[in-house]
This record gives C-alpha cells, sequence and structure tokens, in this order.
C-alpha cells in the first residue's frame, strides 16, 4: 500500500485518519510476523550466546579459583564462609541440604517427577490406580487409595521448579565466590553478614519490598496457571479426578476439539460466544464512555447549581455493593417486577414474551442483550462521571473562550477541544476497561446467568451455552456448573481467553494515540 | 463588571434567554437521572420494610410497614453469620492488600533495579490470562488444608490478598507524580531507602493509602465467582454475595424476595458509611488511575 504524505495525512479527515492507521497496521503484520519471527531468532541466538559465556566463566573460575572456589562447586557456600561471609554461606548450605534431602528421601522430589510421566502421550499421571477391594470379614467393600493424578502432578511441578531453583543458586554463589576472591586478591574486604542486612533496607531496599507481593504472585497466580496450561494437554474432568480415575497426557487430542464447528461442537461455541464476548465489551465500554462524559460535562456546566448535590448522588451507586443491586435489578424486569409488569401493560413488550419462568425481556436474546447493556450504564456512569470530571477540569478555560470568540458553537468546541482531549488522557483507561469488560462476570452471571438457552448450539464443554454467556461465564460453568467437570475444556478456553486479550490489545496499543507520543497534545 | 458589560449582557438578551432554556434542560435530565438512580435504592428500602407478602409485586409502597424481615434474617437465616464473615474478611484483605500494593508501587515507581522493565512487562501479561482458572488448582490444594467450606473465609482472604500486588497501577501513578527532589534531598541528608520510604514518603501518600484500604474492604463485598468456588455451598462459610444469591433464584424467589432486599440493606450499610466517609480519597484514586492509566 502507498504510504501518504505528512501533508496528505493531515488532509484526511478523523474517520478517514483512523482507517488509515487501521489499514497501516493491517498491512504491518506481514513485516511485524517478519520482526517476531527474528526476534525470537535472535533471542535464541542471545539465550545460546548467554549459555556459552555462562559455561566458559564457569569453567573459567573453576580453573583459575584456588581451592575454597573449587570446592564451592560441590559444597554450597563453602567459598562464602572461607571468605567471611558465614550468613550467606550458612543459607546456601542450607539450601543444598534441604534440596538433596528433599529430592531423594523415599517419598520425595524425584519419584513425584518420575510418577508424573512428563511428555509421554497416553501415559497416566500417578501410576497406582485405587480400587475397591473386597473385606471377606467384614463382608463390606473399602476403597483402597492409589495415586491421586491432581497431587502426583502438582508435586512433580514444584521439584521441577526447586530443581531449576537449585540449579540457579549454585550458579550465584560460585560466582559469588568468584567475586569474594577477587576482591580479597586485590586487598579489600568482602561484605559482612551485617552489611548485607544492612543493604537490605538500602542499596537492596527493592528486594526486601518485592519479595512478598512476588513470592504470593508467583504461588497463587504463576504456578496455578502453567498447572492450569499443563492440565490443557491431560483428560482431567469429573470421571477422571484423579482419585477415584486417574488422569493421563493426551497430547493434543482435545485442541482437535476446536474444529468442531458442528452443532454442540467446541468451534462453534467458541466462535459464537466470542462474537458476543466481543460485541459486548464493545458497546459497555462506550455506552460508559461517552454518556457517562456526557453527564459530567452537564454537571460541570458553567451555572448549573447543586454540582455536589448531582455528583454524590451518583458516587452513592458505586457504595452498594454491586450483587445487591444486580440481584434486584434482574428481578425488576421479570415478568413479575414492577418494572416488567408496567411494560407488560402499557403493551410496550408482548405478552407472547411471557415464558414458564416469567422472565419476559430476558427470555429472548436480543432484548436481554439490550438489557444487559442499559443496565450496564447504569452501573458503570457513576465511574466515568467521576474519572471524566477530574479530567474536564483540567481542560485550560482558555482553550474554550478561544474557540468561542471564534464563533464555534457548541457542538464545535466538544469535537475539538473536548473529545480529543479525553481520548488523549484516557487511552490506556479504555484498554483496560474494555478487557475487564471481556471478563465481566458479575453483571452476566448475577442479570442473566447467560440464560437464554442458545437453541443452535445446544451443548458445548459439556454445558447448556446462553446466548448471553460471556467466555468467563463458561469457563465458570464449565468448571463448577456442570456434573461433567471438564477441566481440560476449561484450560483451552482460557489459554484462547488469553490469546484473544493479548492480541486485542496489541492491536489497540498500536493504534490509540496516547500510548506513544506523549506529548503530542500538549 | 464594569458598565459595558452589563451593556453588552443586556443587549444580548437572545442569548441569555437560550442559555436559561439550556440550563432548564440539563436539570430535567439531571433530575430524570437522578430518579432512575436513585430508584432501586428505594426500591429495595421500602420492599424491605414490606410485611404482607414476601413475593414480587406491582406496587413500590408497602401496604403493612414492619421490621419482619429483618427479624426473619436474624431468626431463621444465617445471615449475620454470613455477615460478620464478609466483614472479617473485608478487614484482612484491606490490611494486607494494602501493604502489598504499596510495596510493588513503590519499588516499581521509585527504585531502579534490575529487572524492574521485565517485571512490569511479565505481570501484565500475566494478567492477561482469566485469573479465575487458578482457583482449579487452588481449590484442590485449599481442600487438602482444609480451608474450603466452613473455613472458606480464610483461604478466601489468601486468595485476595495474594496476588493483590498485581493492581499496582493506580497507586504506581500516584507515586509517580510525587517529585524525586524530596527523595534526592532526603539521601543527601544521609537517609537510607527505608527511611525515605518510610518517614518522607508515606505521609504524604495518605490518599492513596485510603483509596487502597477502601478498595480492599469493597471487594469481598460484591466477589462471587472466587467465593462460590471455594464455599462449595457451605452455608457456614458464605460470604453475603453467595449467600443471598440462591434468595433469589427461582425456587425462592417467592418467598424470600423481601428478605433479600432487608439484607440487601443491611449490606449496603457498612460499606455506604465508609464510602461516604472516605469519598473524597475514592474520587482522588479513580481521577488519579485514569490519567496515569
Amino acid at each position: 500500500m502507498t504510504r501518504l504524505t505528512d501533508l496528505e495525512y493531515l488532509k484526511l479527515n478523523k474517520f478517514q485518519a483512523l482507517m488509515y492507521k487501521l489499514k497501516l497496521f493491517f498491512f504491518a503484520i506481514p513485516a511485524w510476523f517478519a520482526k517476531l519471527g527474528k526476534g525470537i531468532l535472535n533471542f535464541f541466538k542471545n539465550c545460546g550466546l548467554a549459555i556459552k559465556n555462562e559455561i566458559v566463566d564457569i569453567i573459567t573460575t573453576f580453573t583459575k579459583g584456588n581451592w575454597a572456589v573449587k570446592l564451592s562447586f560441590l559444597i554450597f557456600g563453602f567459598g562464602n564462609i572461607y571468605y567471611g561471609q558465614i550468613l550467606r554461606g550458612l543459607f546456601f548450605f542450607l539450601f543444598e541440604v534441604i534440596f538433596i534431602g528433599y529430592m531423594i528421601v523415599p517419598s520425595g522430589g524425584l519419584h513425584w517427577i518420575g510418577k508424573c510421566n512428563f511428555f509421554k502421550t497416553g501415559e497416566t499421571i500417578g501410576t497406582v490406580q485405587g480400587s475397591m477391594k473386597y473385606d471377606p470379614i467384614l463382608d463390606t467393600q473399602y476403597w483402597v487409595a492409589g495415586d491421586d493424578s491432581v497431587k502426583v502432578l502438582l508435586y512433580g511441578l514444584l521439584s521441577v521448579v526447586f530443581i531449576i531453583a537449585f540449579i540457579y543458586t549454585w550458579r550465584l554463589q560460585v560466582k559469588q565466590c568468584r567475586i569474594c576472591m577477587n576482591i580479597t586478591a586485590s586487598g579489600k574486604k568482602v561484605r559482612s553478614g551485617k552489611d548485607d542486612m544492612k543493604s537490605l533496607l538500602d542499596d537492596q531496599f527493592h528486594k526486601t519490598l518485592l519479595s512478598l507481593p512476588i513470592a504470593g504472585i508467583l504461588l497463587f497466580t504463576v504456578l496455578p496457571i502453567i498447572y492450569m496450561v499443563l492440565i490443557a494437554f491431560t483428560s482431567y474432568d469429573a470421571k477422571h479426578d484423579g482419585y477415584s480415575n486417574l488422569f493421563s497426557w493426551v497430547g493434543l487430542e482435545h485442541f482437535n476439539e476446536l474444529f468442531n464447528f458442528g452443532v454442540g461442537g467446541l468451534g462453534l461455541a467458541f466462535g459464537e460466544i466470542l462474537s458476543w464476548t466481543l460485541m459486548w465489551s464493545f458497546f459497555a465500554t462506550f455506552t460508559n464512555y461517552f454518556l457517562g462524559m456526557f453527564v459530567a460535562i452537564m454537571i460541570n456546566k458553567k451555572g448549573i447549581k447543586l454540582k455536589k448535590f448531582w455528583r454524590t448522588v451518583l458516587v452513592m451507586t458505586i457504595a452498594i455493593p454491586q450483587f445487591v443491586s444486580l440481584l434486584y435489578v434482574a428481578r425488576l424486569f421479570d415478568a413479575t417486577g414492577i418494572l416488567g409488569k408496567l411494560l407488560l401493560e402499557l403493551n410496550l413488550i408482548p405478552q407472547s414474551m411471557i415464558d414458564a419462568n416469567n422472565l419476559s425481556l430476558w427470555s429472548d436474546p436480543t432484548s436481554a442483550r439490550i438489557l444487559l447493556v442499559i443496565i450496564n450504564v447504569w452501573i458503570g456512569i457513576p465511574y466515568m462521571m467521576l474519572m471524566a470530571t477530574g479530567i474536564l477540569m483540567n481542560i485550560p478555560d482558555d482553550l474554550y473562550e478561544s474557540a468561542k470568540i471564534d464563533g464555534a458553537s457548541v457542538w464545535q468546541q466538544y469535537m475539538k477541544i473536548t473529545l480529543p482531549y479525553m481520548l488523549f488522557v484516557t487511552g490506556p483507561y479504555l484498554l483496560t476497561s474494555f478487557v475487564n469488560n471481556l471478563n465481566n462476570f458479575n453483571v452476566i452471571y448475577l442479570l442473566t446467568n447467560g440464560n437464554p438457552i442458545n437453541t443452535q448450539i445446544g451443548t458445548a464443554g459439556g454445558v447448556s451455552v446462553g446466548s448471553t454467556d460471556l467466555l468467563i461465564t463458561w469457563l465458570y460453568k464449565m468448571t463448577l456448573n456442570s456434573g461433567d467437570s471438564l477441566y481440560y475444556m476449561a484450560s483451552i478456553v482460557g489459554i484462547l481467553v488469553f490469546l484473544v486479550v493479548a492480541i486485542l490489545s496489541l492491536i489497540v496499543y498500536n493504534v490509540i494515540p496516547s500510548t506513544k507520543n506523549e506529548e503530542d497534545f500538549k | 463588571m464594569n458598565k459595558t458589560d452589563n451593556q453588552i449582557k443586556k443587549t444580548g438578551l437572545g442569548a441569555k434567554a437560550s442559555k436559561r432554556l439550556g440550563n432548564t434542560v440539563i436539570y430535567i435530565i439531571l433530575s430524570v437521572i437522578t430518579v432512575i438512580w436513585l430508584f432501586p435504592f428505594f426500591g429495595i428500602l421500602l420492599e424491605s420494610f414490606r410485611v404482607e407478602r414476601p413475593d414480587q409485586v406491582n406496587y413500590l409502597i408497602p401496604k403493612d410497614f414492619g421490621f419482619d424481615n429483618y427479624i426473619k434474617l436474624y431468626k431463621e437465616t444465617d445471615f449475620f453469620k454470613w455477615f460478620i464473615n464478609t466483614g472479617i474478611m473485608g478487614i484482612c484483605t484491606a490490611i494486607f492488600q494494602t501493604l502489598f500494593i504499596l510495596m510493588m508501587s513503590y519499588a516499581l515507581s521509585r527504585l531502579r533495579f534490575k529487572g524492574r522493565k521485565f517485571l512490569m512487562n511479565f505481570m501484565l501479561v500475566l494478567g492477561m490470562f482469566p485469573g479465575f482458572l487458578t482457583m482449579i488448582l487452588i481449590y484442590k490444594v485449599f481442600y487438602e488444608l482444609g480451608l474450603t467450606m466452613e473455613m472458606a473465609p480464610v483461604g478466601l482472604i489468601i486468595v485476595y490478598c495474594a496476588s493483590s500486588a498485581m493492581g499496582y497501577y493506580v497507586s504506581k501513578g500516584f507515586f509517580d507524580t510525587i517529585p524525586k527532589s524530596l527523595d534526592e534531598a532526603a539521601r543527601v541528608d544521609g537517609a537510607t531507602r527505608f527511611q525515605v520510604f518510610y518517614k518522607v514518603i508515606m505521609p504524604l501518600s495518605k490518599p492513596i493509602i485510603i483509596y487502597t484500604i477502601l478498595m480492599g474492604f469493597m471487594a469481598p463485598w460484591g466477589d462471587f465467582m472466587l467465593a462460590s468456588y471455594l464455599i462449595h455451598e457451605n452455608s457456614a462459610g458464605m460470604n453475603v454475595a453467595v449467600g443471598m444469591y440462591k434468595w433469589v433464584s427461582k425456587t425462592n424467589l417467592n418467598t424470600h424476595y423481601t428478605m433479600f432486599c432487608a439484607a440487601g440493606v443491611l449490606v449496603a450499610i457498612p460499606v455506604t458509611i465508609v464510602f461516604l466517609c472516605l469519598q473524597k480519597y475514592y474520587v482522588e484514586g479513580v481521577t488519579g488511575g485514569a490519567v496515569k492509566g
């Protein structure tokens, strides 16, 4: 495609400019992929180089080091203790003892890794299947517990993580030994344990601050996510729950389901739900955005009195826990609820919409979807209003005054001053709120529970798919509400959700103005 | 205002009239909005006092006022148990979450160290996974540890707090706005980085600390997704959201509707009080967060 010159670009109107930018983006995709490929190649090349350097470094450390350094290749922290860093040395040594102890005890690390059968498609995770045995004396059946695949996989994974940590620590202490040796050789003193402790509040303060939060994230987010990704390659579901039936590695088998576009196929269901999810997120974000801004502009207008009152009324709604207001509002629109009944009596909705559950508006896919967006506006406007108020106050008044002198109408002022400024400042917010809406569990689940059921799809992933189900509510039902509990399906869909969010974020990041040229507007 | 100004104003009476008309339209719109926004709250409040029947009706103002629904909540349900559960969760989450977020955001905003950029990108990508899926494993582990069912509140506090540092964005945005020269001045005077954090920056950060506490306190009151996963229908361990959810299901709606409203009023009280007291800080947090992204 032809690139426009700056002059030509400036001649385009807003819409054309946006289209031009989008077009640029999509045309850039091949080049982008090429760049990515190159980047990955480079990455591996760099990794290779880094590993080579490390190995060379380790070898030189070994050949040039004195006996203390050499010994610390085997005994962790020996060099540190030798050079006076007793505290550090003891920590390293303790780590080694714990690691070796954990790995070789009968039901320790190696045992679990062996049971996991990593990379062996078709093998079970865990080796001993529990079973019912008959007890002839008591004349009863009793359960002989075997392995629990869930636990086996978890311990296996933890052991692998432990091994990686071990290798890292080994490298770290070898390096430190050498540094200590060099420092001593040059006649200076190495840092003592006391200095180490002190520096944790000064030079190394970030370690003190970050250790706890990062430990939390690693343990409660990273580890479970790695585990979840592994689950996608297994047959973990309610029937193979790991305890009564071991589950096994199945490789990419379940991913094939994604290409099943027939009725009940995962591909069809995913496509349908994804398109509604995107649609929902788009409408939810932009209705809130523009209506919230509109309300803020009205309240902020000069000459409007009781500004504080209007604002407080809206802010009050944030204070009431969402689930209370959502559940209440949902029932208002039932055929038996006040508003639902009113609409029926005014003949604004046909009597035929009342189904067995008295749901009226909620029973039709289209009206349910529209209602969802409307109620979401009710919830979202206060937040947006607050935000917009803060930003609007920051727009310099002289901009408007000079516009007025030039004879700009209110609408022109809005289009040329307010909107560009808002869009510029809130670009990142728009992106995050779009992503949040993709995963807006509360609004959908509490209002409609994903219903009405989508008759074209029927059941997919072990649950009946609703017309208002988002990917996240679908996932929720898959793991919790269905009898089959297809955990592996949930994992696969979870990975796909990640891909969708990542790709969308990437596109938006490349198209919206404020992320790159921060100085543009000023 | 001098004389000529007044004259100009007088001659432009048409403009003034149209302005007044514009304002009237705005007042009307704002009034309508106010009614729409406040309707559910007065609705819930009124229905919670309705005595004559416990299901949905097509009128708003009860025929018989009374506290029967509240008394029923106390006598017939576990509501107050749920209420206390949620309150404890709210307080604990507020404390630990605030600590974690402050530690993370301060380090990322004010300190420079190796791997800082990587850490931020890593958390950004991590946030794109549907966090809910981590519950598959966490549930299993907590089940083994006995932190589900009636002990679910403890488990939930851990879940809410452990990864909370990933929500550091708003608070980092706040720290970014505090001038760096303050740190430097203190460092020149011989303060350690810890002292800068504790004695210089923390006293200046009251608004963002209160904002974070507020968010932490409010989170457990509205959480349904994670809570329902750990609680597994065990009444003793429920939070208010999970507990009250079943009252509006198809089977219970006709007998529990007014009770639901009464419970809703009670739930709204502590959160609203805390919220209204600290509203100023909340507004600052939201607006600051938007600008910083």
